[in-house]
């Protein structure tokens, strides 16, 4: 272990372990940083999923609000549960702490054997509201209706983050995915906010494209998305489209942001509850999810250090875990990252 | 197979001549009792009238392609040509003109290439608009790897089953106040189970071993639980076939990594949607994907999904691969499957010889070019 000398301010995040394999993968998160000497202090929080009450899920909301930044594993929804029993993984973003914006970045990986190379796609979904509404009546029986809910508001606001995000990253393009086809009014008024943001960012170029097509170009000709913004329920179905283009859910980190909160997670959010346990499980989305939290705490030297490690970890495909073809363990390669942290010059002084 | 059982009671010498148009055969009766004849496969003897819509930009020449390989391959089909721009009826409703409607209803099978909608004001989609006639409810694409057409992904087998009528696609919509838009998402007993069962027995009939349904039923509790329930309902009755139930996000996120773990999906309207198109950019893209619409009352219409492609209309550069497959999916759905082996196998080795492909495929032979090809292939094959 390096020794640490305590020069930094502490920050103290929110860790939410959530369901399977949530918890052992924060731990290793945990150990590495105790291994680095990140100035960062762990204040954490249990809900269970299983209860129906609602004080675990409150706690929580309290403790992020208290600390600004958290990172969580997700938490599993029971839907065979009443729909009064909503999903908390979607209560602590919008009901809680207004997360607008999620943000995954689909990077291809060194190492990482896929059909198509050299992705770097960043998908911005709208994190509030649409089709997760939770809005859902039957008006007879037999009849359900499920409103999905587009605001002008929030609309303008995520197309300013994405504009925004893009002109930070030096991106040159960003496409509105939407079905305004079909949906004229709500998806309509997505893209009509999308295009009024846009001409406020003359540098960067902007265009439309419809849902379905979208997942068609994905698959054939991928390279030709930078930047992509779009209401939730799309955000879902392009984000898992993109993880499973640069190599599957134990790779791609994810953000949630506000304007006062960040949640780091796992970009596609998968509760992995047939691994837990196995130390099977694939460290690399959960640590460089951490990682996005410390570039976000401006701890970018322990930020840059750790994912250095993690990408030359993945160069070594003996390591790599079953989800990406190979036989290694997670505590393996979380062992790996620590070695190249090591052998990469500490930032501490080491006796 | 069809078996037709006739009984006559015949008791002289005579000729009996038994057939439809050019398909006849002969007996000789011997002056025995002729008590029964058994005719195996007199369904191929009859010769069906298929519905044809040719449609706008490259549909007209694409459909002579496939009515060309069809007479090639001497399917006993007669195509009726109808045309379905939208008119205006009695009452100013839009409606599709009757001869077509008489037309479909008699005949029950359609054909048709791809509609563009006129942009004049009010004009109802083309497409919603025979949807809603013909009550076409499901949406059925099998996406098959096209050995010769290499895409990044190799042996995909799977079929989507769509609902077509409601969901996400009711149209329901309402400004609530400035700025904040409603839209209705529909689901209901009926359709749901409906969709079910047309998934099931497509499963069955047509030898896959897995329905899965797809949904959101995390976020959606109630409407996507519904359909949920109504896919479990209709599985109890087909023990035959494994049912599984997927996340739509897990779908996607598996389906481009590895789409060999799919067999038969079956789901909601935008769901569909988006997979149907997802899975058919996984073998190549709408250019070479079949469709068809099934709906109530034994109407079956079969569809090439693409555009009209208005640039390369009458230029004799289409590609008919599209509309072909669809002519082999209706065939299939009529029993014709003799026939439908035949032309598919003769597309099929067409592309993978490389040596006559249109310019989408990679080569630069013309339409024409393309279906002599088949055409010649299907003959050889006799």
């Amino acid at each position: 272990m390096l020794y640490c000398s305590i020069k930094e301010t502490t920050h103290t995040v929110t860790l939410i372990p959530g369901d399977g394999i949530g918890p052992e993968l924060l731990n290793h998160v945990r150990e590495l940083f105790r291994f680095s000497c990140v100035p960062l202090d762990f204040e954490v929080v249990n809900i269970n999923s299983s209860i129906t009450s609602e004080d675990d899920i409150n706690n929580a909301i309290t403790a992020i609000r208290r600390n600004g930044v958290a990172l969580k594993g997700n938490l599993e929804t029971n839907h065979t549960l009443p729909p009064s029993h909503k999903s908390r993984n979607n209560v602590l973003r919008y009901t809680g702490l207004d997360l607008y914006a999620n943000v995954m970045r689909c990077q291809s990986l060194p190492g990482v054997q896929t059909r198509h190379k050299n992705i770097d796609i960043i998908i911005i979904r709208e994190n509030t509201e649409g089709e997760y509404s939770s809005l859902e009546h039957e008006s007879v029986p037999g009849v359900v209706e499920s409103l999905k809910i587009i605001t002008r508001n929030n609309s303008l606001r995520i197309a300013d983050y994405a504009f925004q995000l893009a002109r930070e990253k030096g991106r040159r393009r960003v496409t509105a995915v939407h079905k305004a086809n079909i949906m004229k009014l709500a998806d309509g008024l997505f893209l009509q906010c999308c295009r009024e943001v846009a001409s406020g960012y003359p540098d960067i170029a902007f265009d439309s494209m419809i849902v379905d097509n979208t997942t068609m170009q994905l698959v054939s000709k991928p390279h030709q998305f930078d930047v992509m913004v779009m209401p939730n329920l799309y955000g879902n179905v392009v984000s898992n489209v993109c993880a499973g283009l640069v190599g599957g859910p134990g790779l791609v980190p994810g953000a949630n942001y506000g304007h006062n909160y960040a949640v780091f997670e796992t970009a596609t959010r998968n509760t992995g509850k047939s691994i837990a346990g196995r130390n099977i499980a694939n460290p690399t989305a959960m640590l460089l999810a951490s990682c996005l939290m410390l570039d976000h705490l401006k701890l970018h030297d322990y930020a840059s250090m750790i994912r250095n490690a993690v990408f030359a970890t993945m160069n070594e495909s003996l390591l790599h875990t079953p989800d990406i073809g190979g036989q290694g363990t997670t505590s393996e390669m979380v062992q790996s990252v620590m070695r190249n942290i090591k052998s990469s010059g500490p930032l501490t002084t080491e006796l | 197979m069809e078996f037709w059982i006739i009984f006559l009671n015949v008791k002289q010498q005579c000729k009996i001549h038994l057939g439809l148009g050019e398909n006849t055969f002969e007996m000789f009766n011997k002056g025995y009792e002729i008590k029964s004849l058994i005719l195996g496969n007199f369904f191929a003897f009859q010769v069906h009238t298929v519905t044809l819509i040719p449609g706008d930009g490259i549909g007209p020449e694409i459909s002579t392609a496939v009515m060309k390989i069809f007479e090639a391959a001497k399917v006993p089909i007669q195509w009726e040509e109808r045309n379905v721009t939208a008119i205006k009826g009695p009452g100013g409703k839009w409606m599709i003109p009757p001869e077509a409607k008489e037309s479909m209803d008699r005949s029950k099978i359609g054909l048709k290439g791809p509609l563009k909608t006129p942009i004049a004001a009010g004009h109802p989609s083309m497409n919603l608009l025979l949807r809603k006639t013909f009550d076409l409810y499901a949406n059925v694409r099998p996406c098959v790897s096209i050995e010769g057409y290499k895409t990044p992904y190799t042996d995909v087998d799977l079929v989507t089953i769509r609902e077509n009528t409601e969901g996400e696609y009711s149209g329901i919509e309402h400004v609530i106040v400035d700025g904040v838009v409603q839209s209705i998402k529909l689901i209901t007993e009926q359709a749901s189970r409906r969709i079910a069962e047309y998934a099931f027995e497509y499963a069955r009939n047509n030898q896959r071993s897995s329905v899965t349904a797809v949904h959101k039923a995390n976020i959606m509790r109630m409407s996507d639980g519904l359909f949920l329930r109504k896919c479990r309902e209709v599985a109890e009755n087909y023990k035959d076939v494994k049912f599984t139930e997927m996340y739509l996000d897990t779908v996607c996120l598996n389906m481009v990594q590895d789409p060999t773990q799919f067999d038969v999906l079956v789901m909601p309207n935008l769901y569909g949607d988006i997979l149907s198109d997802l899975c058919a950019g996984l073998i190549g893209g709408l250019g070479v994907t079949p469709s068809g619409n099934i709906g109530a009352n034994g109407v079956a219409i079969f569809e090439s999904v693409h555009g009209t492609a208005p640039d390369i209309a009458g230029k004799d550069l289409a590609n008919p691969t599209a509309l072909l497959l669809s002519a082999v999916m209706m065939l299939r759905h009529m029993g014709l499957h003799a026939d439908a082996k035949k032309i598919e196998t003769a597309c099929y080795d067409t592309i993978r010889d490389k040596k006559v492909l249109t310019k989408d495929l990679g080569g630069n032979s013309k339409c024409s070019e393309f279906t002599t090809e088949i055409c010649r292939r299907v003959q050889d094959m006799d």
